[in-house]
């Protein structure tokens, strides 16, 4: 009774105290909720496969890198991870010089059929875009693209597009109107104004985008499982080679899978809610 | 050139890819969903709903769904004010959170492996806290409970980044002042979170949930890293119809269904959370 | 030369009538100034000129050249932005010498006509540093700095000092006159500040509700305004309106006091007076005090004439208070007359 009493007659202070002691637990907590599978993983790939399969698990790496050595002499599984890369660049390169017009489109005129066309894109954006991969796989069988990074790839800037779109969009409109009319005032043509004076405020933004282009791509897995069958991606090979491969191999293709990424989501860090922020509108 | 071309100059070209690449297939997955070699027919669909594992896929991804979704959205809501009110660190401590974000549902998966699996690091715990001697085969048909409750776990950990970081941008546009003014009047915090958060936020909160939720119906390689055919949800089940039993008409019927529900819930999510018009910020 | 015609000028936004047929010739080298208040058309007119925006109907020339179907950077104009719009990713002596390197002149000429006009706008020790790295009133030298080494034919100015603080807007509006008459450009600035206006122009174009409702010198515009809504919209505070009733051989009879007037046929006219223009005396309009607010100098008088609000400026030495009734008269060859029907003028 005493005991839930002076609980009762807390002093503000105390609340407080408590409360910022709760606050911060929650925080690290909900650090180490991200980090510590993470690095559960960087254990496995840092331990030999003996290691990796043995019981108990040490809870530190032993820095044996034989599980990356025998993923990197894995067969196939460098071309797998060769095209991986080759998809996403490409997938990066289109989604952008396709999307970046419409986003500029977007932000800069008023026009008949506007808002059918965010409709299209935002549908896009609504749609489980991988199962369109499985008509795509009888197309591309018949005009040629099947099997290659370049059929892929255009699944996968499908699937990047909408938001190159509204991420260049909310980029775009971050950008005074009245710098471009200032440059045509100053002897610009709309092209030139663009190249001139757009084009270098918007680049380290652009840059941002791309790399969120290559991310959806190189971690995309259904459509690249359905689209390729000998030139397989790292996921698609991973994912076919699920049930039969060893867990050493399993772990050490996770890493990999994962380490772009991370770069990636740094780069783009100081974008990441810029775009959100316009782009959910 | 006349300037009133130009904006649909810009935007021609994501409007022939998305028909070309979006429209197209979709039509085409439309087409043999309904076709049969008799004509047009419900047979595709009589077929895979008639499926002995249908319904359990259809139960699984929806429990999924229904499980994951609102924990994400609680914990996405809970970080992102926790951020929202953080002076110092806040830019490392959101990075940290947001890695998921780049990290694939396959590596996702594969992580979560790498602590479920047989020799993982649950296991090493539990057995060095005395708790097992010998390591258990969580992830098989005997513990269909824990087999979900790492799926679900996988999933959480993955995809509640996106969520988090729309919310953040989303929290980010609302004015200062609306906070300042409910403090004058005397609003505690958790009445501030109520009256002005929540509903101010609901054009993102509209964003992360339908895109949370499509994405929530299209999970596929975390439950094929984790449960394998243990747990079939209906993705899976396209990727078998196509790949194992060579039924394009099935899969392209599955893939029908699986569209059907995201319109379905994009719709009532749409509608729930409808911001009257002129109500923007 | 760059004499600029515009002629029967129109613009609509969908269904809003933006401009309805302007008309305004401002000849070389004269300083006009567009007044009008917020949204009345002044920008769009601005931007109309500049090639910004198209007109849907009417014709624009400069300098004997009919432009309205080039686009801005073809008709020799250069313009200074509300908000600056100097480059962010530019030094200052890049973003000067952005438009003449557009013109592909030699590094030297380049150089020098950078140099001159930093000079010119005392912004010489900034060349070097990027837009992030100036105050508000560098910006804005920058960006007139820019428009001037174009070496433009007209320069066109859409509030370039609002962003100012009281002070600096002051200093910058003797400077910029200075620099302008002496550059021989003509100059075309918009602005809601009347006082701004009347202290820059050659003559005043008012604007109200997307029509030029008079286009005269300062003074011309103040002592004779064309219309009600001049005399109501200019001067701080504006004329003081009274209703007027006819009686015999052109004199009006106004709060009880008779005034020489128009010989109209009408029945009524407004009778208006500048507060400036009154002094107490003897026999005047009965005005029953309301409110004394001492201005220093002079004492602001608002007070009840014949049920309408009639303000008067006063000398500050002038005993008065609220409640006080008082005669005061007009100077007579100021006051003005308005037809309540046309809103014009009539003499
Ligand atoms: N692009 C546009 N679309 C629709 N209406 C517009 C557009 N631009 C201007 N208008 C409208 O035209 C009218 C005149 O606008 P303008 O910008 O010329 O006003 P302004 O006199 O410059 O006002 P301010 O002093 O506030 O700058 C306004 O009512 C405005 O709402
Ligand atoms: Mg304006």
């Amino acid at each position: 009774m005493t005991a839930s009493a002076t609980d009762i007659i807390e002093t503000p202070a105390d609340t407080r105290k408590s409360g910022q002691f709760l606050y911060k637990a929650s925080v690290v907590f909900l650090c180490a909720w991200v980090i510590v599978p993470l690095y559960f993983l960087l254990i496995n790939t840092l331990s030999s496969p003996e290691a990796v399969n043995a019981f108990p698990k040490s809870f530190i790496p032993e820095f044996d890198l034989g599980s990356l050595a025998f993923f990197a002499n894995f067969a196939g599984i460098l071309t797998a991870l060769k095209n991986s890369v080759l998809v996403a660049a490409l997938t990066m390169v289109m989604s952008i010089a396709i999307g970046a017009p419409a986003g500029y489109a977007l932000s800069r005129f008023e026009f008949p059929g506007k808002g059918l066309f965010r409709l299209l894109i935002l549908l896009t954006r609504a749609f489980p875009l991988p199962l369109l991969a499985l008509p795509l796989a009888v197309m591309f069988i018949r005009t040629g693209p099947d099997d290659t990074a370049f059929g892929l790839a255009l699944v996968h800037t499908t699937l990047a597009i909408p938001f190159a779109v509204l991420i260049t969009f909310s980029l775009f409109s971050g950008i005074p109107i009245e710098l471009e009319e200032a440059a045509w005032t100053l002897g610009c043509t709309r092209f030139t104004a663009f190249t001139k004076v757009v084009f270098p405020l918007i680049l380290p933004g652009i840059t941002a985008s791309a790399i969120f282009a290559f991310v959806i791509s190189w971690n995309e897995v259904f459509a690249a499982a359905v689209l390729t069958i000998e030139n397989r991606t790292l996921t698609a090979f991973l994912l076919q080679n699920l049930d039969t491969s060893p867990l050493h191999l399993k772990f050490a293709g996770g890493f990999i899978l994962i380490v772009p990424a991370l770069i990636f989501i740094f780069a783009v860090r100081k974008y990441l809610f810029a775009m959100w922020g316009i782009a959910n509108r | 050139m006349n300037p009133r071309f130009l904006p649909y100059l810009l935007i021609l070209p994501v409007t022939l890819f998305l028909c070309l690449f979006f429209l197209y297939p979709f039509l085409l997955v439309a087409k043999q969903a309904f076709s049969t070699a008799s004509g047009l027919s419900l047979e595709n669909f009589r077929e895979v709903t008639g499926y002995w594992k249908f319904p359990i896929s259809m139960k699984n991804t929806l429990l999924l769904a229904a499980i994951v979704v609102p924990i994400q959205l609680a914990l996405a809501l809970l970080m992102a004010t926790m951020v929202n009110r953080m002076q110092k660190g806040r830019d490392l401590i959101l990075y940290i959170w947001t890695i998921p974000l780049g990290i694939s549902d396959l590596a996702a998966g594969i992580i979560w492996l790498a602590i479920f699996e047989q020799s993982g690091f649950l296991n090493s715990m539990m057995n060095g806290l005395g708790v097992v001697d010998r390591p258990v085969n969580f992830l098989s048909y005997q513990h269909p409970m824990i087999v979900f409750v790492a799926i679900m776990l996988a999933e959480i950990w993955r995809a509640t980044a996106i969520m988090l970081v729309i919310l953040v941008a989303g929290i980010g546009l609302i004015p200062k002042e609306y906070y300042e003014a409910a403090e004058v009047f005397g609003a505690s915090p958790w009445k501030r979170f109520l009256r002005i958060t929540l509903p101010m936020l609901r054009p993102s909160l509209q964003t992360a949930l339908v895109l949370r939720v499509i994405l929530a119906f299209e999970i596929f390689a975390v439950v094929q890293a984790l449960g394998g055919t243990l747990f079939p949800v209906l993705m899976g089940e396209t990727y078998a119809y196509q790949f194992e039993l060579l039924n394009g008409g099935a899969a392209a019927a599955m893939a029908l269904i699986i569209l059907g529900i995201s319109i379905a819930f994009t719709l009532i999510i749409m509608r729930a959370l409808r911001v009257p018009k002129g109500a923007t910020i | 030369m760059a004499e600029i015609q515009i002629k029967n000028v129109a613009k609509r936004f969908g269904s809003y009538q933006a401009l309805h047929d302007i008309n305004l010739t401002i000849a070389d080298q004269e300083f006009m100034v567009l007044l009008g208040a917020s949204g009345c058309g002044k920008s769009t007119l601005l931007r109309i000129i500049a090639g910004l925006e198209t007109a849907t109907t009417g014709e624009v020339w400069i300098g004997g050249r009919r432009v309205d179907h080039l686009s801005p950077k073809d008709r020799g104009i250069a313009m200074v932005f509300q908000n600056y719009a100097v480059f962010p990713h530019l030094t200052v002596f890049e973003n000067i010498g952005f438009g003449l390197r557009m013109q592909k002149l030699p590094d030297a000429e380049v150089r020098r006509r950078v140099e001159r006009t930093a000079g010119l706008m005392h912004i010489d020790q900034l060349l070097k540093r990027y837009s992030g790295e100036l105050s508000g009133g560098q910006r804005q030298r920058v960006a007139v700095a820019r428009a001037l080494a174009m070496e433009p034919d007209v320069i066109l100015m859409d509030e370039p000092l609002s962003n100012l603080d009281a002070l600096l807007r002051l200093e910058m509006r003797a400077e910029l006159k200075g620099v302008l008459a002496e550059s021989n450009t003509t100059a075309i600035y918009v602005t809601h500040d009347q006082v701004e206006a009347m202290s820059l122009a050659d003559r005043i174009s008012v604007m109200h509700e997307g029509r030029i409702v008079q286009a005269a010198t300062p003074v011309e515009v103040y002592r004779n305004p064309a219309e009600r809504f001049v005399a109501g919209f200019i001067g701080n505070p504006p004329m003081n309106f009274l209703p007027a009733n006819r009686l015999e051989g052109g004199r009006w009879q106004v709060a009880g006091q008779t005034y020489n007037g128009p010989a109209t046929a009408n029945g009524a006219v407004e009778f208006a007076i500048r507060p400036e223009d009154i002094t107490p005396s003897d026999s005047g309009l009965p005005a029953k005090v309301r409110l004394v607010e001492p201005l220093g100098a002079h004492l602001l008088v608002t007070c009840d004439v014949d049920g309408s609000m009639f303000r008067a400026i006063l000398e500050s030495d002038l005993n008065v208070k609220a409640g006080d009734m008082l005669a005061l008269a007009p100077q007579t060859d100021r006051i003005r007359w308005f037809d309540p029907q046309t809103s014009l003028a009539v003499a």
